[in-house]
């Protein structure tokens, strides 16, 4: 098994159009032959996309018309920060089950208002700002490089896009590979927190460990581990390897990532060591080390 | 970004909250038309600098028993002698470095007859995805120091987006604060009309610290921090002009420019990455095998040849930096890009200190070629352990 994306997820593009989205369309397609339907554009339906080795897609002019006529069941969205807010609303009054959006520097308060048409939908958000996701030989939503996967038994959840391929190419080379890969992404609302991407992982039968990969700012990793301790308590546990990034980062400065920051006392790298400790994952202090980390947990 | 205390008054001000009267002035020979302009006969002088915990701070040219940087005057002579003492001098405070800020301009306020003081910030609850009010009637000192030793006293409302504050919303503010009267009428228009400024601006903190009931019994905005979301300034024009690059590091407005994610920091090894959790974890494995990193620097996922050698160029100008590492491990970034950048930069403004490269994922090889066919001393290395301790060997 794998979670929330299989062979048969058929996915929409808003946004192909332009630059990354045609290229990372070329890279899906190409990867295990990811189930890439259709794009979508305001102005372009009825035309054709072309790709650089001549793969073609239909544009259609709304993501309604898009899931109607290809029997989406989801969406990824390159659209440019000024629009992307307005393309997820979109996406959710069309009901696309599973939208991702890949996009960076959205405002805070427009995902404010996604947020709340999110909480009144049936519909899953992943990220924004966030690297997409991938289950090996199957199914490549998103930037993540494919080459490094291997099919195997690991569920990989990280709020960072190079630090989740720090961890796929670890374990790869580890020799456990990955059930799926879940980039949550960086910004500080988002749709999918770690809780939601555990409580699957816990669930599927495949994934036998799980990385988990946090970094400084707000309290998700904190919630995570309540979240792993109650799930424990009821006799629902997988092992577990960590990281979080940011122990060296200064106080009160934004790293990059829009949610990637300490403030008020609140979000520091150690006391989201502690708390994951505390839930029975092992943090590596060493990103370099995360494979190794959890071939010594699984050995026990 | 950030703006000074009396532009986010002035902001404030224009939704409606009640600020005090103030002129703002960069050299003491505007203090005293500045003071003649308020009514007297109490005036504070403050600091404009982007960090809090003014009032506290000390000055680095003044004996240690001078006051900090936020002073009472009780004439207009005593606003001039104040405005000399401060302006043009360093002020250190809990939230600046060791080296201080440099005061270039001071805000002349009409003075308040203070009956309490109280705390209130508007932000972004991440665990709800909405944004909320944080109160507290411990007002005008540290909040992290309440927060820490009585959690009791911060209140937090949270706000329905599609409803905005309500009634019941003002209310439950109103009881948090224990404001009655005036204040408690006060309240009704001065919450809407905060919540309304932080929405409208894009701000992603606004903290009034303290909000204060006066001796008559109404509410005013004493101090005032905002900050905006750097992400929505392309929709706010205005508000861009408010910036004052001399508050910020020369490195680093630089870097902006270019569209760089980048933090100096005082460490020696200089780091270049792709991604922000991965420049974190650079950052984290430097300082893990015994060394201290220099920045933090994200080049992004789409950066070309120019990024990378402006990236480079930086992080070489800053005369602390012993040693860089580049660490890449390539998605959307390709390899051969960055390493195109490095020589390009390095051919340049050349290299003086020892070069450490990873390079992983989309076109690594094509990268390492590159890199070993420029005939330039970069050490290769193999992983990012390898690449942490190679660069923290040649420093030494």
């Amino acid at each position: 098994m794998s979670i929330l994306v299989d062979k048969n997820t058929k996915i929409i593009v808003q946004g192909l159009t332009g630059k990354t989205g045609g290229f990372h369309t070329e890279q899906a397609l190409a990867y295990h032959g990811t189930q890439m339907v259709a794009g979508v554009h305001p102005t372009k339906g009825g035309t054709n996309w072309t790709g650089s080795h001549g793969e073609t897609l239909p544009i259609y002019g709304s993501v309604a018309e898009a899931k109607e006529r290809t029997g989406a069941d989801a969406t990824v969205i390159y659209v440019p920060p000024a629009g992307a807010a307005d393309a997820i609303i979109e996406a959710i009054e069309a009901e696309i089950p599973f939208i991702t959006c890949i996009t960076e520097g959205i405002p805070v308060l427009d995902m404010v208002r996604v947020k709340a048409r999110l909480d009144r939908s049936n519909s899953r958000l992943l990220g924004p700002n966030c690297p997409g996701i991938l289950t090996p030989e199957q199914c490549k939503i998103g930037i993540m490089p494919g080459n490094i996967f291997s099919k195997g038994s690991v569920g990989v959840v990280s709020r960072s896009g190079t630090l989740t391929y720090e961890a796929v190419f670890q374990t790869t080379n580890a020799g456990l590979g990955q059930t799926t890969a879940v980039g949550i992404g960086g910004d500080p609302v988002k749709g999918t927190e770690f809780i939601d991407v555990l409580e699957m992982f816990l669930a599927d039968d495949e994934t036998h460990s799980i990385i988990m990969i946090g970094e400084i700012g707000g309290g998700a990793e904190e919630d995570a581990a309540q979240f792993l301790i109650d799930e424990a308590k009821k006799g629902r546990s997988k092992p577990m390897a960590g990281f979080i990034a940011g122990r060296t980062a200064p106080a009160g400065r934004t790293m990059g990532h829009a949610g990637a920051i300490v403030s008020g006392g609140k979000g520091d790298a150690e006391s989201k060591i502690a708390a994951m400790e505390a839930a029975g994952i092992r943090v590596s202090p060493s990103p370099a080390r995360l494979g190794h980390t959890l071939l010594e947990v699984l050995k026990g | 970004m950030n703006i000074h205390e009396y532009q986010a008054k002035q902001v404030l001000k224009a939704f409606g909250a009640p600020v005090a009267e103030g002129v703002a002035i960069t050299s003491a020979d505007q203090a005293e038309a500045a003071a003649k302009q308020l009514p007297g006969p109490l005036y504070v002088v403050k600091s404009q600098i982007h960090a809090g915990g003014r009032g506290k701070g000390k000055f680095k040219e003044l004996p240690a028993d001078a006051k900090g940087g936020v002073r009472l005057a009780f004439s207009i002579e005593d606003v001039v002698k104040n405005a000399k003492d401060m302006l043009g001098n360093t002020l250190v405070t809990a939230q600046t470095t060791d080296a201080g800020k440099q005061v270039n301009r001071l805000y002349i306020e009409d003075g308040a007859d203070i009956s309490r003081e109280l705390y209130l910030s508007i932000l972004v609850d991440r665990a709800y995805g909405r944004i909320a009010f944080v109160v507290s009637t411990e007002g005008g000192m540290d909040i992290e120091a309440v927060a820490h030793d009585t959690p009791e006293k911060i209140i937090t409302v949270v706000i329905d987006p599609t409803a905005g504050v309500t009634e019941a919303d003002c209310a439950a503010l109103s009881d948090a604060l224990k404001l009655e009267g005036d204040a408690r009428e006060d309240g009704k228009s001065l919450f809407p009309a905060l919540y309304k400024a932080f929405v409208e601006k894009d701000m992603a903190m606004l903290e009034v610290n303290p909000l204060i009931v006066m001796e008559n019994g109404r509410l005013r905005v004493l101090d005032a921090k905002v900050s905006f979301d750097g992400n929505a300034l392309f929709r706010h024009p205005d508000i861009k002009e408010l910036r004052d690059v001399t508050e910020e590091d020369a490195k680093e407005i630089e870097a902006s420019e270019w569209d760089l994610a980048y933090v100096a920091l005082d460490g020696n090894i200089g780091c270049m990455v792709n991604g922000a959790g991965l420049a974190m974890a650079t950052m984290d494995i430097i300082k893990l095998y015994g060394k201290e990193p220099a920045n933090f620097c994200d080049v992004g996922g789409g950066a070309g040849k120019d990024k990378v050698a402006a990236a480079f160029k930086i992080i070489t100008a800053d005369p602390a930096v012993q040693g860089i590492l580049v660490n890449i491990f390539g998605g959307i970034m390709k390899c051969d890009v960055i390493a195109e950048g490095v020589v390009a930069a390095v051919k340049e403004v050349g290299l003086k200190v020892p070069l450490v490269v990873r390079l992983e994922g989309t076109n690594a090889e094509l990268g390492k070629k590159i890199l070993n066919e420029s005939g330039l001393a970069i050490t290769a290395a193999d992983d990012l352990d390898d690449a942490a301790q190679k660069i923290v060997a040649a420093v030494g």
